[in-house]
């Protein structure tokens, strides 16, 4: 009657050591958070130095080593939401597009005439024609300079809106072409963030897209929000320009082709510089710290061949001339050409400190943006209120749990102990599942899993008051226990699923936290059925067989 | 021969519709009061929602309110609130408080210069305090965070609901829907009146709410369905009250236990997640009183078809027991 078929039983109590095993590493974890550190910095660098040893073997390697991770509210860290301004993207391809335009335009001068960039949105290029009748001929030429996009949804889109407005030619990129720019800016930016975050050598960084034009960045460990935006925040757009001139005055207007932009350390000083940089930070290929001849800090850097050309090229056609290295749309520096560097390789010298020549050597290595980001969220945790909350939500659990345990051993005895052996099997599997599958536990989650404690013994619950029940009319305590489990079963299945669609509903919408909320809580779900309806069943089971009681009191 | 702690009597025969004029009005009452206040009184809404920064200071030295606000204002952040924190976790010379400062004109989230010019402002007062967090959001963000909040809460309180009418019959889903409309309320009433800091894990209280709160009101249909095959002659009434006599141990005692653990997370888990905890410990006693006194009320209110098809009764029996097993 009251009977389990044996692979049944070995399975249950396979899952269960499978629980506990995996979550065991939980209990040690400083020790495997050491031993996986060490393992993943050795393999990296291809040899072990002695404390990475003494660090793996902290841990032996043919146990577990998934731990819970640790979300930032309780490891302590920096979180920031940037939006990319995809726009940018935009400007600048259209200034890299005009010199081109203006030439195909002017070769065609005898049918158009003289043509004039107009101001507009710079996203834009608006070009005046002279001679209206030319109108047609020029459209021809801006649209020749189109090329097809390819994307998932059109193929064979043109890259370009060409369209007319008076007597002005008004060349975009299309919608296809926007669509596309937006997703490379994109790809790029997640890229160039990975990086930098990279070389700053950071614990497990979160970097990730959200949405179409924003991206996700959690580092943990590091000290503060406003540490990381500068990191990440700054463009890096480094660009070496021709100097037209020097000045005091900002508010002069920059003659077509030149900008005025500031000088970084002496304030209240412009340079007037040809718009068109000769070389710029794409060509590079290295930058380090350095220090120059006098024992100050710089960066030294060396471009690749076609920048190694092109600089070469200008220095030596201009020797004697002052040239800037600009970053960010200020002038970091303008030192006057004393001979062609034909190497490629040079240095930036400036007011730097040490620290600010190894970021700036970070951030040229690991190239620009290719456009600027706004954040919209940042927040900061500090280690030790991080500490503060898992100390409490350790507290708490385990008054919690003592708690349930004693009332449900007061009500139900005997069948009381086997939940109680069941919950803690649904503590070591919550832990077990959230270790395997990377799962990262938050402050909310924490309240999730002591919230699953308080609910887990629900199944057992209402079992054992059907089981009571069935007691009172049923013939025999096996067949009451045997009615108990099946009669239970609809209420708790329905149950279950209705805080199971919640639940998904949370994972779904929710962020941080409230995710790992979800996560919790759809695992303790899981836990929890499992273990109230097989290992407690298994345990009844294994009791019965063995004392065969006539009469049992639930 | 064993002791057993019984919460509620082996068997109960409690009147549960007795006061079914005072329950209705009284919960008809609450959330109508409940709507108001937040109309009227408004919620706390927390930087998720609102935008702006919050800093979280601690210091050695006691806080001084008045101090901290003579030091923030020639800085000229516009709204700045400052409260002090107390928590039976904190050590004896552990002084918390929390700065909130509004979102800035023209900038998303707070610059790094601003948040500097706040801590040293704060740092000449008391040069012992330290800045465990801060965290800014700008005001792009939290409007669609407010956005995203009711999606979620209308999307789980749709499903939920589909799912009872599949399961059940369409009374017990609008049954299920008014006592979950009801639990809502009443706890975005309390934290309106208390002016409880209603952030997004709130929300993700709220769902949980959703959750439990139904839960308690299945087991209780289940059981409904269970007994209205039994009884096929038994008044709708009778049947209801029988049903919740019967799962009442059950109720009480996952109530029991579910508030116990909450209760000690409440009182020892720390003040940085008391207002998600207290949102759902206070939300687990609504849903209990709901799925007792509400959701049932309203299924008895709509009638259940029993009858169904005079022609055939015993059509009736399969159809229930089928969905039943």
């Amino acid at each position: 009657m009251l009977q389990m078929p044996l692979w049944k039983q070995i399975l249950i109590w396979a899952l269960c050591a499978l629980g506990l095993l995996t979550a065991a590493p939980n209990l040690f974890y400083n020790r495997v958070e050491q031993h996986n550190d060490a393992v993943a910095a050795s393999t990296k660098a291809g040899f072990e130095t002695d404390a990475q040893k003494a660090d793996i073997a902290g841990w032996p390697s043919f146990l577990p080593s998934g731990i819970v991770n640790l979300g930032l509210d309780l490891r302590g860290g920096a979180h920031l939401l940037a939006e990319v301004q995809v726009g940018d993207v935009y400007k600048s391809r259209m200034d890299a597009m005009w010199p081109e335009l203006r030439r195909a335009l002017a070769d065609a001068r005898g049918e158009i005439g003289g043509i004039r960039r107009m101001p507009s949105d710079p996203t834009i290029l608006k070009v005046q024609i002279e001679k209206p009748e030319g109108m047609a001929r020029a459209v021809e030429i801006a649209r020749g300079l189109a090329s097809p996009v390819v994307t998932l949804t059109g193929v064979g889109q043109s890259s370009l809106d060409v369209s007319v407005e008076g007597d002005a030619l008004v060349v975009q990129l299309s919608a296809a072409e926007k669509t596309a720019t937006d997703d490379r800016t994109m790809q790029q930016s997640l890229e160039i963030i990975r990086r930098r975050v990279d070389a700053a050598g950071t614990r497990e960084p979160t970097i990730q897209r959200e949405g179409a034009d924003r991206i996700l960045i959690q580092v943990p460990g590091i000290g503060s929000a406003s540490e990381l935006k500068a990191l990440i925040g700054k463009t890096a757009q480094l660009t070496f320009h021709p100097v037209l001139g020097r000045g005091a005055d900002g508010n002069e207007i920059a003659r077509p082709g030149e900008v005025i932009l500031p000088s970084l350390d002496d304030k209240g000083v412009y340079y007037r510089l040809d718009a068109t940089p000769v070389v710029s930070g794409q060509d590079l290929v290295d930058a380090r710290p350095d220090f120059d001849q006098n024992g100050s800090p710089a960066v030294a850097f060396r471009f690749d061949t076609t920048g190694a050309r092109k600089f070469g090229e200008y220095t030596a056609n201009n020797v004697g001339q002052l040239f800037a290295i600009v970053l960010d749309n200020e002038v970091i520096s303008a030192p006057q050409i004393r001979s062609a560097i034909p190497g490629g390789s040079g240095q930036i010298t400036g007011n730097f400190t040490v620290e600010s020549s190894t970021n700036l050597a970070v951030l040229l290595r690991a190239g620009a943006l290719p456009a600027k980001m706004t954040f919209l969220e940042e927040r900061t945790i500090g280690p030790e209120l991080g500490q503060d909350s898992i100390d409490a939500g350790r507290i708490a659990a385990v008054v919690g749990m003592i708690a349930v345990v004693a009332l449900m051993i007061a009500s139900y005895g005997l069948f009381g102990v086997f939940a109680t052996a069941a919950l803690m099997i649904n503590m070591a599997m919550i832990f077990g599942i959230l270790s395997s599958i990377g799962a990262t536990l938050t402050l909310p989650g924490i309240a999730g899993i002591v919230l699953t404690i308080g609910m887990a013994v629900d199944a057992n619950v209402l079992v054992f008051e059907r089981i009571r029940e069935e007691l009172r009319t049923a013939r025999g305590p096996a067949r009451a226990i045997e009615l108990g489990y099946e009669k239970a079963m609809s209420a708790i299945i329905d149950a279950n699923i209705t805080t199971f669609i919640t639940a998904a509903i949370l994972f779904f919408l929710g962020s941080g936290p409230v995710k790992g909320f979800a996560v919790t809580l759809v695992v303790g779900l899981v836990t929890s059925v499992f273990t109230a309806i097989y290992v407690t069943r298994l345990l009844v089971v294994l009791w019965f067989a063995r004392k065969r009681p006539k009469t049992i009191t639930v | 021969m064993a002791f057993r702690l019984k919460l509620v009597p082996e068997q109960t025969n409690i009147d549960f519709f007795r006061w079914q004029w005072l329950t209705f009005w009284g919960s008809v009452a609450l959330v109508v009061a409940s709507i108001i206040a937040s109309a009227v009184i408004g919620l706390n809404f927390g930087i998720d929602f609102r935008g702006g920064t919050t800093i979280r200071t601690e210091s050695t030295q006691v806080v001084d309110v008045g101090s901290y606000r003579q030091a923030l204002q020639p800085l000229g952040l516009g709204d700045v609130s400052i409260t002090q924190v107390f928590d039976p976790t904190f050590r004896a010379d552990q002084h918390v408080a929390m700065v909130r400062i509004q979102a800035q004109e023209g900038a998303e989230s707070i610059t790094p210069e601003t948040i500097t010019r706040v801590e040293d402002a704060l740092k000449t007062v008391d040069p012992a305090i330290t800045f465990p967090s801060v965290e800014s959001v700008g005001p792009k963000v939290s409007g669609e965070l407010i956005t995203t909040a009711i999606w979620s809460v209308l999307a789980a309180t749709i499903a939920i609901v589909v799912y009872i009418w599949l399961r059940f019959e369409w009374q017990f889903a609008v049954g299920a829907v008014v006592a979950l409309v009801h639990d809502i309320a009443l706890t975005i009433g309390i934290f309106s009146v208390f002016q409880i800091k209603f952030d997004l894990t709130i929300i993700a209280a709220l769902l949980t709410i959703l959750g439990y709160s139904i839960n308690d009101t299945v087991v209780v249909f289940d059981r409904l369905r269970e007994n209205l095959i039994k009884y096929k002659t038994m008044p709708l009434r009778d049947v209801c009250n029988l049903s919740v006599n019967e799962t009442l141990s059950r109720t009480v005692m996952t109530s029991g236990t579910t508030l116990i653990a909450l209760i000690s997370l409440l009182v020892l888990g720390g003040d940085v997640i008391r207002g998600f905890v207290f949102a759902m410990t206070w939300g687990v006693i609504v849903g209990t009183y709901s799925s007792v006194y509400v959701a049932k009320n309203v299924v008895l209110m709509l009638g259940v078809k029993r009858d169904w098809g005079k022609k055939d009764d015993a059509a009736a029996g399969t159809q229930f027991a089928a969905s039943g097993k």
